[in-house]
Formats: structure tokens, C-alpha cells, sequence
């Protein structure tokens, strides 16, 4: 019965590679990569908060460090990845209802995620500068 | 009996067929995503407020109720979020069954251990 194997390798699907790169295939990548970043990124949330939980020398080492240059790229860099996963979002919750699916407007949401994510994290660290 | 057919046990014994609940992941996907564009926002919000205070500064603001139950409905909502589409990236690229589930595992107690630590956290000092 452990004998059981199939003769010959079973067809894959066709992937990634056997494609033209278009700009929505691009986005679907970066979509999931900016998801997989932020999974890791919520440590640092964490770090945050059990930081600022337990006394000020604690949270003096999280604050310099997040408030260091490395920091602060990390961060910028969690902002992009947040804010264009967030757009992301929102582009595939519209073509859930079927709506932007032709080929000028789903290209037209793609750009617009990709520039509205940058455009965004721009604004947030702009802020930031201001206030902070 | 229940389920008369043999041949459905012995398939799903051996991982193979439907396990009909292929919709279950997706909906759970979109019903978060939509939760978390509000969240989100507040949580940006919000550590545009922290990133420019210190100790007493932070542990005052997470203190108020406001920020302290958005930070949990972040948190939860994201982690849990999170989980399902690491779990999706996991089914799409790890195919050995040993490791698929050992790999599927890991990533929930992960994402159930952060969700713990900074729900902990934040208790510690909403009510400190």
C-alpha cells in the first residue's frame, strides 16, 4: 500500500514565469510581500507596547531605537508597506464586486495604489516632521 | 452511519479532495480588511501621537480608554488578519505534509503569542 506512487511527475499549473510581467502581477507580489513584512513588522508593535508597559528604562531602549536613523528607515519603510497594502485593500475589495476589471481601469488602480501608497506615507512622515 | 461511502474517508485520510471549507478563509479575509481600513487609520493616527511623546508622555495617552480599546481592535483584527494570509502563503508554497503542518502550527501559536503580549501589555497599562 506505501507502494502506491503515481508513475509519472502530475502537471502543474502554469506559474509566475511562463508570463509577460504586467503591472498587476507586480502589485499581487508586492501585496503579499508588503503582507508578509507587516506579519513581521508587528513586533515591533509588540516591542512598543511591552516597552512602554514596563518602566522608563525599558522603554528609553525601544524609543532610541526607533528614534534612531536605522529606526526610523524600519518604520518608514513599515508605513509604505502598511499604507500600500492598505490601498491594496481596497483595490481588491472593489473587483470583489466586479467593478475596475477592464483593462484601462484595473491598470488605472493599480497606479493609483502604487502612487497613492507613496503618496501617503509621505504625508504621514510630512506630519510627523511638522508635529514631532 | 453517517457517512456510508469508503471511498470519501479513505480520500480524506490521505489529504485528498475538498475539505469543504475552501470559501471559509477568503470570507474571514475580506471581512477583516474591511475592519481594518477604519482601524488603520486610527492606528496611524495614533502612533503619529506616541512617536513624538516619552514614558509618561505614552503610558498616559494608552491609559485613556479611547485609545487603549482602538489599539486592542488594531491588534486583533490585524493578527488575526495576518494569520489567515500567512496561511494562505503557506499553502501556496509549502507543499510536504509534515512540514505544511508543522509550518501552519508554528504560525498560530505565533500569532496567538503576540496577540497575548501586547493585549497583556496594554492591560498592564490601562490599569497601572
Amino acid at each position: 500500500m506505501a507502494d502506491l506512487k503515481p508513475v509519472a511527475a502530475r502537471p502543474m499549473s502554469p506559474h509566475l514565469t511562463i508570463y509577460r510581467l504586467t503591472l498587476t502581477m507586480m502589485m499581487s507580489i508586492v501585496h503579499r510581500i508588503t503582507g508578509a513584512a507587516l506579519y513581521l513588522g508587528t513586533l515591533l508593535l509588540a516591542w512598543f507596547l511591552i516597552a512602554a508597559s514596563m518602566n522608563s528604562a525599558t522603554f528609553a531602549v525601544a524609543s532610541g531605537f526607533f528614534h534612531s536613523w536605522f529606526g526610523m528607515l524600519i518604520l518608514f519603510g513599515f508605513t509604505w508597506a502598511l499604507m500600500h497594502h492598505l490601498l491594496g485593500g481596497v483595490r481588491h475589495a472593489i473587483w470583489d464586486y466586479g467593478w475596475g476589471l477592464d483593462a484601462p481601469e484595473r491598470d488605472w488602480l493599480a497606479m493609483g495604489t502604487l502612487v497613492g501608497g507613496l503618496g501617503l506615507t509621505l504625508v504621514v512622515w510630512l506630519i510627523y516632521a511638522i508635529w514631532g | 452511519m453517517t457517512n456510508p461511502s469508503f471511498r470519501t474517508s479513505r480520500r480524506r485520510f490521505n489529504y485528498l479532495g475538498s475539505a469543504h471549507s475552501g470559501t471559509g478563509d477568503h470570507a474571514k479575509m475580506r471581512l477583516t480588511s474591511l475592519a481594518l481600513i477604519p482601524l488603520t487609520i486610527a492606528f496611524m493616527v495614533m502612533m503619529l501621537h506616541l512617536g513624538s511623546m516619552d514614558y509618561n508622555g505614552v503610558r498616559n495617552y494608552l491609559g485613556h480608554p479611547g485609545p487603549t480599546i482602538l489599539m486592542m481592535l488594531f491588534l486583533g483584527t490585524s493578527i488575526w488578519h495576518m494569520q489567515i494570509g500567512m496561511k494562505a502563503i503557506i499553502e501556496d508554497y509549502v507543499h510536504a505534509h509534515v512540514t505544511k503542518d508543522a509550518v501552519l502550527i508554528a504560525n498560530l501559536f505565533f500569532c496567538v503569542a503576540l496577540g497575548a503580549t501586547c493585549l497583556y501589555a496594554l492591560i498592564r497599562i490601562g490599569l497601572s
